[in-house]
């Protein structure tokens, strides 16, 4: 999901050993790793050779035939591995996988805003399938175990390659915010406090706030704005939460994945007004985050 | 814009386009056979006006009570009277509601007699509540037992044969408190006497009328390993069983919903295989008689939410294949049913291949296999639908905030949202699926006749009407009793619309000798044309239900071969030029 920009720099082999967007790479691979090996997460290794041979194969052909050079494949190995976890289809369809890794690496060259896209690939991808295709697809719940100690594993290099990325902040100010807004909601519905805090320990959230709600390509120029951004994502996921909660039936479409439809609304938007306050071409900051 | 990324666009565009027409074409059930089947609604013009009534539960559970209390309606054959016709039970699990036993009178009504019979007030406080039955001859004396399997005590009653029961539990050694809903008769030893597996599904220290925890549930939603053990009663021959499960290694906790057993390996031995919920699948390869393995067979990494299993030799290949029914849900959850094809033998696992109406029929509870138009290709029937309540408000949402949690979150009940008065995938259609062969299964149950929006939990088919057709019976939660009666397929040359069946048939009832006197775990294969199908004699399949124990084999317009039966004593018998269109009683040779 994040997508570093394929810069070129001369760097020494060390450094380019511990660049963030190869932390990030780990991470991923982590995640896949563990949840296959405890769950078997996948549900089918075709899967996963769908959705990475996909992305891979449509960022290297559109790199080099729309931009003359050939991209890092690191996005796109992240983009593929996260769809292959996030996307649960139908029986045993693949379709959704193709379909998804080609519209989510094809958007970052087709919905683009002064030569910067708008959405966060994957984002975009399983947005769609869950909105236009619900009949065929549904988002990663429950298939990951429910077990505390893998997901302390998933949190704790995730928390640090995301200092490390410098993006802490922005999976901090979310957890906060969704904490906050839980306990909200628990005062509004009158459920369990639990409910309303569960979501947060499951593994979608793991991808949600490790991989996509970070990528630097797709979150705004300053560390305030990120801040700022990440809560409204927050306060728009509760919106479409108490929209559930509430049964209003014109946000079903919504509610069967609020923190990634509430991205896909508030990330693209906050991505434009950022663009359009940037004077000239973006700065082409590699992954400072 | 250039011209390249122009063309990008378009692609773009296109594969929008190709995700919603792929999308449409996966959403419904395919519909439109030229071949179809005819079933007519027939309970209260047969006399069965059975409503199940649902448990009420602790209070303390007063959140999740709807969810978690919505089991127990349920529906086994079998012929109590010796007189050639199948009679019906049901299940209701209220305290103070009555089962109900209908015996059938022979001209197309039922009678019920549960009263007189002593098997009907079985629901009582402290006694606990009813969860299913099956039927077997426990004790060999030609007359049909009846296990009643609970939350609370199973209950044994043995058939008097003179049209009352006894409660035997006690001294048969069954009387343990077990939150079970299925329960399977097999000889696992083949020595001749019925032995008992019952599946526990929630752990057996709960009493859901004085609960002293709310630390009930599952901890995982697909890999969960705290429900209730499954227990193996060896039938020792004295009216008694002795739990034999450690010994064996049958005692799985992984929420087992439904059990069936049969010869999946062909080693001649009856395997046990396990419909978790929350758990993959399980098989327990039956060794001897000694001990059980559980196979690997290409079920422990496919995790999902089991809830019924039935077997069937789908493609007349000779071989058991196996459907369990899952859960989906537009949007929330794709678990897809399973249907697994047989390839033990060659390749040491099932192939899962389940795709359309087969592996999406919302959420499915019961089914079984039969041959509904007697072509010579098992159907399947699939009851569907969990809570159907206040159809405007529905509860997957507030159920998704903590699916996804950690265990020890959901484990605890009072952690889970209130379903108050929602549904939870409420008011879905049954599904009867023609098996066409290689062109695959289609639905063709609006065409059937079968439009009713009940929440179906378990289905059986018997030719409750002796005329060489199979009827579908299926008990409805908290809902009336269906009796689906066959009406046959319409023939070109079909006599006035009355309904003609264009396909042949052979049906068996076997006796056994030196095998149990049910011949429960017999093996029977026809030569059907160039095929060869497989069936078992039934001890208890599909969700809380058991079929007729006399196999019912359509023929289509294909030439009956030999018909080769193993008994569960071991010994074979082969039978040649049997008459069509006609039931045989076939009695273990001594």
């Amino acid at each position: 999901m994040t997508t570093a920009p394929a810069q070129a720099q001369a760097r020494p082999w060390m450094s380019v050993a511990i660049e963030p967007r190869y932390l990030i790479v780990f991470l991923i691979t982590l995640v896949l790793a563990v949840g296959e090996w405890r769950y078997g997460i996948l549900g089918g290794y075709e899967r996963l050779a769908t959705t990475l041979g996909v992305c891979i194969v449509t960022e290297v052909f559109l790199s080099w035939w729309l931009r003359g050079r050939v991209a890092n494949v690191a996005s796109a190995y992240i983009t593929g591995i996260s769809l292959a976890l996030l996307t649960k289809p139908q029986a045993n369809i693949l379709w959704p996988f193709a379909l998804g890794a080609f519209l989510a690496i094809t958007s970052k060259y087709v919905l683009t805003y002064r030569g910067r896209h708008l959405w966060n690939p994957s984002n975009f991808a399983i947005a769609l399938m869950v909105l236009v295709a619900a009949d065929s697809v549904a988002i990663l719940s429950h298939q990951w175990g429910n077990d505390i100690w893998t997901n302390l594993v998933i949190w704790f290099f995730g928390l640090l390659i995301a200092w490390r990325a410098k993006v802490l902040h922005v999976t901090l100010t979310y957890v906060a915010c969704f904490i906050a807004f839980a306990l909200l909601r628990h005062v509004i519905v009158g459920g369990p406090l639990f409910a309303e805090l569960a979501p947060i320990t499951g593994p979608m959230y793991q991808l949600f706030v490790f991989f996509m709600v970070t990528d630097p390509r797709t979150t705004v120029s300053t560390t305030r704005g990120r801040i700022v951004v990440v809560a409204i994502v927050a306060l728009v996921e509760t919106l479409i939460r108490l929209g559930g909660d509430f049964q209003l039936s014109l946000l079903r479409p919504f509610y069967v994945s609020p923190p990634i439809l509430a991205l896909a609304i508030v990330g693209p938007i906050a991505m434009f007004i950022d663009l359009r306050r940037t004077v000239g071409p973006p700065d082409g900051r590699t992954v400072k985050a | 814009m250039n011209s390249r990324r122009f063309i990008v666009t378009v692609a773009f565009a296109a594969a929008v386009v190709a995700v919603v027409v792929l999308n449409a074409g996966a959403a419904g059930t395919t519909t439109g056979a030229s071949e179809t089947i005819h079933l007519s609604e027939v309970a209260h013009a047969s006399g069965i006006d059975f409503v199940h009534q649902e448990a009420t539960l602790d209070l303390k559970i007063a959140n999740v009570a709807p969810h978690v209390g919505a089991l127990g309606a349920c529906v086994s054959v079998s012929d109590v009277n010796n007189d050639g016709w199948d009679d019906l039970y049901f299940t209701s699990s209220r305290f103070g509601t009555s089962n109900a036993l209908y015996l059938n009178q022979h001209d197309g009504t039922f009678k019920e007699v549960s009263t007189e019979a002593g098997v009907g007030a079985l629901n009582r406080e402290g006694e606990g509540a009813s969860m299913g039955a099956v039927w077997g001859d426990y004790d060999n004396d030609g007359n049909e037992d009846l296990l009643v399997y609970k939350w609370g005590y199973p209950q044994l009653l043995h058939n008097l044969g003179n049209g009352k029961f006894d409660d035997v539990t006690a001294q048969a050694g069954l009387k343990t408190w077990m939150n079970s809903n299925g329960a399977v008769w097999l000889d696992f030893d083949r020595d001749g006497l019925l032995d008992l597996y019952i599946t526990g599904y929630f752990r057996s220290d709960i009493d859901f009328w004085h609960l002293k925890t709310t630390r009930i549930m599952q901890q995982s939603w697909e890999f969960a390993s705290n429900g209730g053990k499954n227990l193996l009663f060896k039938n020792m021959g004295n009216g008694h069983f002795k739990d034999v499960t450690d010994s064996l290694g049958v005692g799985s906790t992984r929420w087992t919903l439904a059990a069936t057993a049969a010869d999946f390996n062909d080693d001649g031995w009856p395997d046990l295989y396990l419909a978790n919920d929350y758990g993959p699948e399980e098989l327990y390869l039956n060794r001897g008689g000694k001990h059980f393995e559980l196979a690997r067979a290409g079920l422990q990494d496919d995790s999902k939410s089991g809830m019924a299993v039935a077997v069937g030799d789908v493609y007349n290949r000779g071989r058991h294949d196996v459907f369990v029914t899952n859960i989906s849900e537009k949007g929330f959850l794709f678990q897809g049913n399973n249907l697994r094809l047989n390839f033990l033998k060659e390749l040491g696992r099932f192939d899962e291949v389940a795709k359309g109406p087969v592996a999406d029929a919302g959420w499915a509870w019961g089914a079984q296999f039969g041959d509904l138009n007697n072509d010579g290709l098992l159907d399947l029937v699939i009851a569907n639908g969990f809570i159907s309540a206040d159809s405007t408000r529905d509860y997957w949402y507030a159920m998704s905030k903590i699916a996804g949690a950690q265990g020890n979150i959901f484990e605890d009940a009072k952690n889970w949202p209130a379903i108050g008065t929602a549904s939870l995938s409420g008011y879905e259609p049954s599904r009867v699926l023609l098996n066409r062969g290689e062109a695959g299964f289609v639905d063709v149950a609006q065409e059937a006749g079968v439009t009713d929006r009940l929440d179906g939990r378990s289905v059986a088919m018997a030719d409750l009407f002796n005329r060489g057709l199979l009827d579908v019976v299926i008990a409805n939660e908290k809902g009336r009793a269906l009796l689906y009666k066959n009406m046959g397929s319409p023939s070109p040359e079909g006599r006035g619309g009355q309904g003609v069946r264009p396909g042949r048939w052979l049906e068996l009832k076997l006796v056994g000798t030196r095998s149990n006197r049910s011949a429960i775990g017999a093996e029977v294969t026809a030569e059907i044309g160039a095929g060869r199908q497989r069936q078992v004699v039934d001890g208890g399949s599909g969700f809380c239900s058991q079929n007729d124990r006399r196999l019912h084999f359509g023929l289509g317009n294909q030439r009956l071969g030999r018909v080769t039966i193993r008994w569960p004593s071991g010994a074979e018998q082969v039978l040649s030029g049997l008459a069509i269109d006609s039931l045989h009683v076939i009695t273990e040779p001594k």
